[in-house]
């Protein structure tokens, strides 16, 4: 059968299920729509945890990203995985414990003031909307791709269905459908893996494979031949890298410590019944998404292997289907400048005659592979999936933190529990059509705009919660101070080196404070907020004592009792 | 809910930063020592057709991420009901 018809019948099945989904759970109350009642197991809580955090670029850009970086792709690796160690460890049993709905609701209740409540919306807001906006894209992308309709009515079939289920069903249906996306994307995932590393080396667990013999039967070691092809085209050997020790310990910092202060990350935590369920899911999340982030590298070594032995040095004349198809859609160009018709594949700028866009790696892998025609379809519904699912996490906080933070805890407090889920529902409506736009008008700087969402999460929220939980004499002065500080910096770093003031152009790499580039720059203004928010602690006052109180019993697993307003 | 008991408490919240601490080194020697700081040099043995430094960085460190969190629940579930706060 025709791979677009594939598509079209595995594309629509899963979207019926996540309506069905969203139809029979719908939520009734604040609760539900909050936090899903709070009655989440850790097993569900887990998996909707991993397919909230595996976003579109997780699933198609990643795998591609770390192929042309090769041993610098580990920051990625490591800064998207290792930050669930902080979670485990140092946040989520705590936030549990202290039992509210949302991240700026802790922030606002621990400093036991409005100004650090308002500091903390805005900063959601903020993490929360860059992010959204590359989802809203990356559903764009698939559709256009696999559906061949334009990107724009990709964006907006995406927003009818986030629409559907997000308002509907809060993070009731969000918990639910999240729990069906992650076996969508992750089986969609693993089968082109799967099969590669069998056609490739024998092995049909990818991770091995990876570190396997080639099974041509030259009893080659697969590294070692990438290696070697990288060295004769003049790249840096695959397992080496380029990047400086101190700009992947700040990038890979950055990431980790970002992943921890992620607001839709960590009101995850709070939908579960116990202290105990917190940190269970806290593991079973880790492990469902290590499951994808252990395979991608696997796919990237094939991947790149494969393109470089099909490609490199071939009569442009005599390229396989999938390379036309490809060029196409323009994310694969080839130049042939010497006019020898072969294809040139080189790191040498002048000489190379090769253009290839990061997401063709993943995309194009199972034609490249020649796999059959189902494969390829199942990736447009992984696709989809991880992108559908992280963008309905992050509507839900939008839409939390405008009903209930601002609009319950600050602007009219008396509105009643029917007011405030109207209020939400209508926040997420207008959350999801913001989202559109900039998915049908992306920002010009939308990677630049992830990189800043991890670091404005790194230098805001993580010290804050951390010294909220960890240090009793922290008060709000210093908590205010630190997040002011930490996400100005940010903010100023990212302009001066990436986006440039007004329209000027970015100040060069060369003049990075200590060698650090801004997708890095996170670490170093989570210290400048760690540090500022100690030292104006000591010179003010403590916290009052009812609130010392609070940290005590935060600290204690037992009697957690209900998520409440 | 159970007033929590002064000298209970902090004894609990102590045995509990033990554990943080002692887990925080392993991952931090994993993740930043083993797959970075280090990496050229244990990129000198190989396990199997990896270089052992790649290896941590793009796999083992991952491994060792998810076991860390089952080790931690494992202690702190053992501990809470030591001391009297499982439920």
């Amino acid at each position: 059968m025709d791979v677009r018809i594939w598509t079209y019948i595995i594309v629509g099945l899963t979207f019926a299920l996540y309506i069905g989904i969203a139809i029979w759970s719908r939520a009734g109350s604040t609760k539900e729509f909050y936090v899903a009642g709070g009655g989440v197991s850790p097993l569900a809580n887990g998996l909707a945890t991993a397919a909230d955090w595996m976003s579109a670029a997780s699933f198609i850009s990643m795998a591609g990203l770390i192929s042309f970086m090769g041993y610098d792709g580990t920051v990625y690796l490591m800064g998207w995985t290792g930050g669930y160690v902080l979670l485990a460890l140092l946040l989520a049993p705590y936030l549990r414990k202290f039992g509210k709905f949302t991240v700026p609701d802790f922030i606002g209740d621990r400093y036991y003031s409005n100004v650090a409540r308002t500091v903390a919306v805005i900063c959601a807001l903020l993490v929360s909307f860059t992010y959204v906006a590359g989802q809203m894209r990356g559903v764009g992308v698939v559709f256009s791709r696999f559906l061949e309709v334009d990107i724009n009515t990709g964006v907006i079939i995406g927003m009818v269905i986030v629409l559907f289920y997000a308002v509907l069903g809060g993070m009731k249906g969000i918990t639910y459908t999240q729990v069906a996306q992650y076996c969508v994307l992750i089986f969609a995932f693993m089968v082109p893996a799967i099969m590669i590393s069998f056609n490739m080396t024998g092995a049909i667990i990818p991770q091995i494979g990876m570190g396997s013999t080639l099974s041509d039967g030259s009893g080659v070691y697969l590294l070692d031949k990438l290696d070697g092809l990288s060295r004769e085209l003049g790249f840096a050997e695959y397992t080496q890298g380029t990047k400086s020790k101190i700009d992947l310990f700040a990038i890979t910092l950055a990431l980790m410590v970002g992943t921890a202060g992620l607001p839709h990350v960590i009101v995850r935590f709070f939908t579960v019944k116990r202290v105990k369920d917190a940190r269970m899911s806290a593991g079973l999340a880790l492990f469902f998404i290590a499951i994808l982030y252990t395979t991608a590298p696997a796919i990237s070594v094939f991947a790149r292997t494969n393109l470089i032995e099909t490609v490199s040095n071939r009569d442009y004349a005599s390229v396989p289907k999938w390379f036309k198809n490809w060029e196409t859609t323009g994310l694969l160009a080839f130049d042939d400048k010497n006019n020898d018709g072969k294809i040139q594949y080189v790191a040498d700028p002048e000489v190379n005659e090769l253009k290839i866009d990061n997401d063709i790696m993943v995309l194009a892998n199972p034609e490249i592979a020649q796999l059959p025609n189902w494969v390829i379809a199942l990736l447009a519904a992984g696709g989809l999936a991880a992108a559908l699912s992280t963008a309905a996490g992050l509507l839900l906080v939008i839409s939390a933190s405008v009903s209930h933070d601002l609009l319950k805890k600050m602007i009219l407090p008396n509105i009643s529990e029917k007011g405030e889920l109207i209020a939400a529902r209508v926040s997420a409506t207008l959350a999801v059509c913001v989202a559109g736009y900039f998915g049908i008008n992306p920002p010009g700087f939308v990677a630049a705009v992830v990189a800043l969402a991890f670091g404005l999460a790194a230098a805001s929220f993580f010290p804050a919660i951390i010294l909220g939980i960890f240090y009793k004499k922290m008060n709000k002065e210093g908590a205010v101070a630190g997040m002011i500080v930490g996400t100005l910096l940010m903010l100023f770093y990212m302009i001066k080196f990436k986006l440039g003031w007004l329209g000027a152009a970015p100040s060069p790499a060369s003049e990075w404070w200590f060698g650090i580039s801004p997708e890095g720059f996170g670490s170093v203004a989570m210290l400048a907020n760690f540090i500022v928010s100690l030292v104006i602690s000591a010179f003010t006052p403590d916290p009052p004592e009812d609130v010392q109180q609070i940290v005590e019993e935060i600290r204690l697993p037992s009697g957690a009792g209900e998520a409440t307003h | 809910m159970k007033t929590p008991d002064k000298t209970t408490a902090q004894r609990y919240w102590k045995e509990n930063l033990t554990y943080l601490a002692i887990l925080l080194v392993i991952w931090f020697l994993v993740s930043y020592g083993a797959g970075i700081l280090f990496a050229d040099a244990l990129n000198n043995f190989r396990l199997g057709g990896f270089k052992l430094g790649f290896w941590f960085a793009q796999q083992g460190s991952i491994y060792v991420f998810v076991l860390l969190i089952f080790v931690y629940i494992f202690l702190m579930n053992r501990l809470d009901r030591k001391y009297g706060y499982d439920e």
